[in-house]
């Protein structure tokens, strides 16, 4: 260890670390300093954590195979690292200091070029922060199994790149390309997986049996059956309801009733739609995560200031960064590229926290039950566990927010010239704007609802699918038709879509594909 | 709390990918070659590492929704004086306002740069082919030779004495022999001195033989001996041949338009860049002719118009007078290439033929003739002067092919080089 770092100053209540260097003794000492504070006085419950130390080419690796640490091998991949890696270069873009994954334990990336103050601020937020929120967040506890995930990414690349073996890189890629279309299709939105282990299901189909067995009565054999009996079930009305249409989960869909595809490709399919179903709640909670996480550093690195812990150097080094990364253009200004959740979120979280516990008049009057009720800290834990991104700007937008950060709607209308401002920061605009931004947060929205309603299996077994059209906003022809494609080519047979007005049932547009043998 | 150091872990973990995403955008990069071609001289067109790969060609697509159609809303921050009812023009299409509608990753459809290495250009530009006669050029062309290092020796002359080695040897040898050193004798002269001094005889006499038994030794075990030297040595290794020459010679009568002097122009390229992945240095010679042939720099060999007729044995000729003048046959690999309309003094063609079996065919690695036509003639029969005369040259050296439009000179290089055909 340095001989700087064991001057006296630096003992136990005194500063953590000083200087710009780091070691691994240090980011010990640091994490258990965070500890303290964030599980201790904040009451955070986390996952164990894992830091790793990498570099720079490693960490851009690691965030173009969609954050993972383990992935599959596929040219997507190698594409985004050649965009992120040419900006990098170039300076245009700065690398993310840290990325975390949801995993028990939960693993975060450090980067070796990091000063120690970045080195805390990044355990701060990510080990502490993220982790968190991980855990505790309803959606992710729905949706992911922490503890699995590693294990199944290690299972999905090694059978990737033995069908890679077998099969040939190209065949496997299309498959997955093909997959990889229909990703933003692969969940089941409105009930979460289901997690029924092969244990389970097979206790499940034996205590069928066992009813069967139980409540026998040879009568039911002697009751006369339809004409077409059983072969019924593979026609009309009766087809749709055994393959559970109408089904939102294309991915899934195809994975159980395709016909022609082979064992492998149902099984590549099924790991794209895992990969889909792990990263859904995060698209869901980008605001939320990041504010819980930008809240937590802010808080942590406060108190430790407070106490002198950090220099004022680090300090404003800190600052300097967290407010880069909290900054909010307008949207005139030329650096606006949409809402930066980070911006939205820490100050959404400062604001609950300012509303328990110094609110003002307006705050009793909207937040009745969070104004002035004390403990900060609980109201947030309690806020993190529960919400999403849409429920939670629909339920916590203040109107002091509102006017802090100059929201206003707008109404873009294809067929007009201009776009009219329909509601602005005041008294008859609060309610309109904070519905309207919660609903810009609501992935169902933003993603086209399209479902499969009707696959024939015994006759010409074309497959239709219906995208039910909002506000007349159509699907991207050239997209749609690429999309198709795909989607045909894993069907195997006549793909057909129709557009289909929600309010009126007229079909718009009708899209059509059929297998392309490659 | 773990913290585990993964800076060691396997390096280029994303090259699997990275290779993936090539073999994928390979349409664009060799349409980004191609534009290459067309902007750069001859000998910087290796210079084309960076790579525009085009959104479209490797576009992942998914089930999104048009921008053309429908009623949408957005919520901007950062409102500076705009009322309820204001009215606020559209952004021209992709930019601005429509900020929060991007596509769900936050990835544009922006055409996006990257830079390949030169390796990995060149490797996706000649993925199947071959240098012509490789192997013969190996064996063919052993014939320069460059002193190497080869260890060490016992004799030499003095200018390779080899200092440590020499040294080192000395060393050992006076540890291993035990050659007194020059303090331990001064330690008993002045012993001996102080004795002496005392009138202790038996003392003196004593240190007196020892000193000089000692200096003695010292003497007989010299601080280098002759046995000690080392030289370093050299071997004249044989040293294949990493230089050509790369003839280009053209048709610069009036007959050769524009059109037919930039595809002209492309196979000379595509020549070229083939040639650098295997030599390090590469000459260009520029020979163009009418009825009368001169060695000219590149402007004025692809921009230049004369008048005149057309005489080919001139070129050849000035040919082989450059390579008598300046590229030893020895020292250099020689490629060729004629590109021409086909138009040729009929008389000449004997001369022609005479010159290339005689003389230039023997001396060059490739020679390479490609007939350059337009459009409107390239499916006739009709076969060319040049064509039908050149027809009858049989030689693993000399390949000929036509072409008529830009599209095709890629095809008729891979078809000359292509690695089956390699003789």
């Amino acid at each position: 260890m340095d001989d700087a770092m064991q001057s006296p100053a630096l003992g136990a209540g005194g500063l953590l670390f000083d200087g710009p260097e780091w070691n691994f003794e240090l980011v010990q000492r640091v994490y258990d300093a965070c500890a303290e504070i964030a599980l201790g006085e904040m009451g955070l419950d986390i996952y164990p954590n894992q830091i790793e130390v990498i570099t720079a080419e490693q960490m851009l690796d690691a965030y173009t195979s969609i954050g993972m640490p383990l992935m599959y091998r596929h040219w997507s991949f190698g594409k985004r690292f050649a965009r992120e890696e040419t900006l990098y270069r170039k300076g245009h873009r700065a690398l993310a200091y840290e990325l975390v994954i949801n995993s028990n334990p939960c693993i975060n990336y450090i980067m070796e070029e990091n000063t120690m103050t970045m080195q805390l601020l990044v355990i701060a937020h990510a080990a502490f922060g993220h982790n968190h929120f991980f855990k505790n967040n309803y959606l992710f506890q729905q949706w992911t199994r922490a503890d699995a995930i590693l294990d199944y990414l290690d299972f999905a690349k090694n059978y990737v790149s033995k069908c890679e073996e077998k099969y040939g890189i190209e065949k496997v890629e299309q498959v997955l390309d093909w997959a990889h279309a229909l990703m933003s299709h692969g969940v089941h939105r409105y009930i979460g997986p289901r997690r029924q282990s092969a244990d389970e299901s097979r206790a499940r189909s034996l205590a069928r049996l066992e009813y069967e067995e139980a409540t026998y009565n040879d009568l039911w054999r002697t009751v006369p059956k339809g004409e077409d009996g059983e072969g019924s079930l593979t026609r009309g009305g009766a087809e749709a309801s055994t393959l559970g249409l109408p089904e939102e989960n294309i991915l899934y869909f195809l994975e159980k009733h395709a016909p022609k595809l082979a064992d492998w490709q149902r099984e590549l399919l099924r790991i794209v739609r895992r990969i889909a179903e792990y990263l859904h709640p995060q698209r869901q909670t980008k605001v939320m995560n990041e504010g819980c996480a930008t809240f937590t550093h802010f808080e942590i690195l406060n108190r430790l200031y407070d106490r002198g812990r950090i220099s004022e150097g680090s300090m404003l080094e800190f600052l300097h960064s967290h407010s880069s990364v909290v900054f909010q253009p307008g949207f005139r200004d030329r650096r606006f590229g949409g809402m930066n959740p980070y911006a939205l979120g820490f100050e959404m979280m400062r604001d609950i926290k300012r509303m328990v516990e110094e609110p003002t008049a307006e705050d009793r009057e909207w937040f009745p039950d969070l104004a002035g009720t004390g403990d900060s800290m609980a109201a947030l834990r309690e806020i993190w566990a529960d919400y999403r991104d849409e429920s939670f700007v629909h339920q916590y937008l203040s109107p002091k927010l509102i006017r802090d950060f100059r929201f206003f709607t707008l109404e873009d209308d294809a067929e007009e010239d201009d776009m009219e401002v329909s509601a602005i920061h005041d008294e008859a605009g609060y309610r309109r704007v904070r519905r309207a931004l919660a609903k810009q947060y609501d992935v169902a929205a933003h993603d086209p609802r399209i479902e499969v309603v009707e696959a024939n299996l015994s006759g010409n077994r074309r497959l239709l699918l219906r995208h039910t059209v909002i506000n007349e906003r159509l699907l991207s022809k050239s997209e749609t038709e690429q999309t198709l494609q795909c989607l045909a080519n894993l069907w195997g047979h006549r793909v057909k879509l129709l557009e289909v007005c929600a309010e009126t049932d007229d079909v718009l547009v009708e899209h059509d594909a059929l297998p392309r043998p490659s | 709390m773990r913290v585990i150091d993964r800076r060691l872990n396997p390096k280029s973990k994303s090259l699997g990918n990275r290779q993936r995403f090539i073999r994928r955008a390979k349409a664009d990069i060799r349409e980004a070659v191609q534009d290459a071609l067309k902007r750069r001289k001859v000998s910087d067109v290796e210079g084309a590492e960076k790579v525009r790969i085009r959104a479209r060609s490797v576009r992942e697509p998914s089930f999104s929704h048009g921008n053309e159609q429908g009623k949408r809303s957005y919520v901007l921050p950062g409102n500076k004086d705009h009322q309820v009812g204001d009215y606020i023009p559209k952004p021209p299409s992709g930019a601005g306002g429509a900020g929060s509608d991007g596509s769900p990753d936050g990835e544009g459809e922006d055409d996006f740069v990257f830079t390949l290495s030169k390796e990995e250009f060149l490797d996706v530009f000649f993925e199947d082919l071959a240098l012509p006669n490789m192997e013969k050029t190996k064996l063919a062309k052993m014939k320069a030779f460059a002193p190497a290092r080869a260890g060490f020796s016992s004799d030499g002359a003095p200018a390779k004495l080899a200092y440590t080695r020499t040294m080192r040897n000395s060393l050992a040898r006076r540890i291993a022999l035990g050659r007194p050193r020059k303090g331990e004798i001064q330690a008993l002269e002045e012993a001996l001195f102080r004795a002496e001094a005392r009138g202790d005889v038996a003392e003196a006499t004593r240190l007196r033989a020892l000193v000089e038994a000692l200096s003695e030794k010292r003497r007989r075990v010299a601080y280098i001996d002759p046995l000690d030297l080392r030289y370093r040595r050299y071997e004249m290794r044989p040293k294949p041949t990493t230089q050509a020459v790369m003839f280009c010679l053209m048709d610069a009568s009036a007959s050769m338009t524009e059109g037919l002097k930039d595809l002209a122009k492309r196979f000379f390229m595509l020549l070229y860049i083939f040639l650098s992945r295997h030599y390090e240095e590469i000459d260009i010679v520029f020979i163009r002719h009418t009825s009368i042939a001169a060695e000219v720099d590149e402007d004025t060999f692809f921009r230049g118009v004369q008048t005149g007729g057309t005489v080919v044995s001139t070129a050849l000729e000035e040919m082989l007078r450059v390579v008598e003048e300046r590229y030893p046959v020895d020292d250099w690999n020689i490629y060729a290439a004629q590109a021409s309309d086909g138009h040729n003094f009929s008389d000449d063609m004997e001369r022609c033929l005479q010159l290339l079996n005689g003389d230039i065919l023997p001396m060059c690695q490739y020679f390479a003739y490609i007939e350059v036509v337009e459009r409107e003639f390239a499916r006739s029969r009709f076969a060319s002067q040049l064509w039908a005369g050149y027809r009858d040259i049989d030689d693993p050296r000399f390949a000929m092919r036509r072409a008529s439009s830009p599209g095709e000179i890629f095809p008729v290089f891979h078809e000359l080089f292509a690695k089956s055909s390699a003789a």
